[in-house]
């Protein structure tokens, strides 16, 4: 469901220009909305979340998927916790399809999905092991590196049990906003892929905004 | 087939337990009466950090649906398994588990100090109770598999849950191509509609696999599963998976 925010970027209290290939690690507060915005377009942002004040309950994608009957996160979406908990909600959204079934890429899938070859590419788990390794305060581990939330990412799912990798349908200057129904740890990865259409072979910035 | 049967054990309906599977051996479940559903793990014993992925297996095969020829992989790009035999044609992967409080509000409470060992167990709890006995917990869950169970979308991507999908005498075959510490339930699928909690028992059996010969099934229905099986050939040679040059 497509949903226009009526938030004014210059009323949001944090801004940040998350380039191509980095992470975004940040706490965001109960009742605070945060927007993600498609700067150039077609650029996917692989992302999770976790309680802020205890990590080991974070998204759960299937508990997400499950009660809410639908394969596919869009506005008014809900999403759980690994504890059935409300974490987020989609209050926003501009784009009206985001994938949360295809994961996120890393080196070693890398080499089974392209080529054995691959594997030096840069790789959003990569960038979640930096950035568990450079934030130890937070506490996260390659544990806490769980089934993440591609936004923007547009997988079909077919009826005969098919998965299908779309064209993004994001273009430049949509987004996605949540509001955070707790108090909130938010892992991005700016997705760096090459080597399929996720990011229209082109991986560009996304801006992260935050509202009080 | 029976006589090759190394092991041979029936889990109950609403049960838990685990065991290490080792390569080279497969695993045979059977849906004794119909109606099952067994939650499943996997883990790398000698380094639990290697864990299945659930997003890892379906996006490289470019599927939703498990059967025959596909392979499960872990987030580190190797093999766990291959589904050599299947009689069913569709194994859910997307549906999660039942935890306490979906199981009491689907089939309400049936205590211990009621019960005894009747009292419902539910998928989270009889994950966490096996993780736990191998050091492991809360963190180390993932997505799971339903085996048994299927549930589908249509074309807006509404889930649903195929009611009596799985007859009496239902089958598949796990072939392990690393060692593999399997945690399994057969608690209700969450999206189960029975109006009783479901009790439905399976038998497993542990067989010797064949050798894997180069037409196989599952390393050919794919080419990402060819590279895969070269990922598990480097590990089993001790060489990890950072390694490829060699």
């Amino acid at each position: 469901m497509i949903i226009e925010s009526k938030l004014q970027a210059d009323d949001a209290v944090y801004r940040e220009v998350v380039k191509a290939g980095d992470y975004w690690l940040h706490k965001v507060k109960n009742g605070q909305t945060f927007r993600i915005l498609d700067l150039e377009g077609n650029q996917a942002a692989d992302t999770l979340f976790f309680n802020a004040n205890d990590t080991s309950e974070r998204y759960s994608a299937m508990d997400t998927l499950r009660e809410q009957g639908n394969v596919y996160l869009t506005g008014g979406s809900k999403l759980l916790s690994s504890q059935g908990n409300l974490m987020l909600e989609i209050v926003a959204d501009t784009c009206g399809r985001h994938d949360t079934l295809g994961g996120a890429c890393a080196t070693e899938s890398n080499t089974v999905r392209y080529a054995l070859e691959k594997k030096c590419m840069h790789a959003c788990r990569d960038s979640w092991m930096l950035a568990v390794a450079e934030n130890p305060e937070f506490g996260l581990t390659k544990q806490d590196i769980t089934h993440n939330i591609n936004f923007f990412m547009n997988v079909p799912v077919t009826p005969e049990g098919g998965l299908t990798f779309a064209d993004g349908i994001s273009a430049p200057g949509k987004y996605v906003e949540l509001r955070a129904c707790m108090d909130v740890l938010v892992l991005i990865s700016n997705c760096p892929q090459l080597n399929n259409p996720c990011n229209a072979y082109n991986p560009t910035p996304v801006e992260v905004l935050i509202w009080d | 087939m029976t006589t090759n049967v190394l092991y041979e054990d029936t889990l109950p309906g609403g049960r838990h337990w685990s065991l290490l599977m080792r390569k080279g051996h497969v695993l045979r479940l059977t849906d004794l009466n119909g109606g099952a559903n067994v939650g499943m793990l996997f883990y790398n014993p000698s380094m639990p950090l290697e864990r299945i992925n659930i997003p890892d297996t379906l996006k490289c095969q470019h599927t939703f649906k498990l059967t025959a020829g596909h392979c499960i992989y872990s987030d580190m790009g190797r093999i766990f398994c291959s589904i050599t035999e299947d009689s069913l044609g569709w194994h859910d992967a997307v549906g999660g588990t039942c935890n306490r409080a979906l199981v009491e509000r689907k089939w309400g409470k049936r205590t211990f100090q009621d019960y005894r060992n009747d009292y419902y167990r539910n998928g989270m709890d009889s994950f966490l109770i096996n993780l736990a006995k191998y050091g492991l917990g809360k963190k180390d869950l993932a997505a799971n598999l339903n085996l048994f169970s299927k549930i589908v979308t249509d074309s807006e991507g509404n889930l649903s849950f195929v009611e009596n999908y799985s007859t009496a005498g239902s089958q598949i075959a796990l072939r392990f191509e690393m060692d593999t510490l399997v945690i399994m339930h057969t608690c209700p699928h969450p999206m189960n509609t029975a109006s009783e909690y479901p009790l439905a028992p399976i038998k497993y059996q542990i067989e010797p696999a064949a050798t894997v010969q180069d037409d196989d099934l599952c390393m050919n229905s794919r080419p990402e599963n060819r590279r895969g099986f070269m990922n598990n050939t480097l590990f089993n040679l001790g060489c990890g998976d950072h390694c490829h040059d060699h």
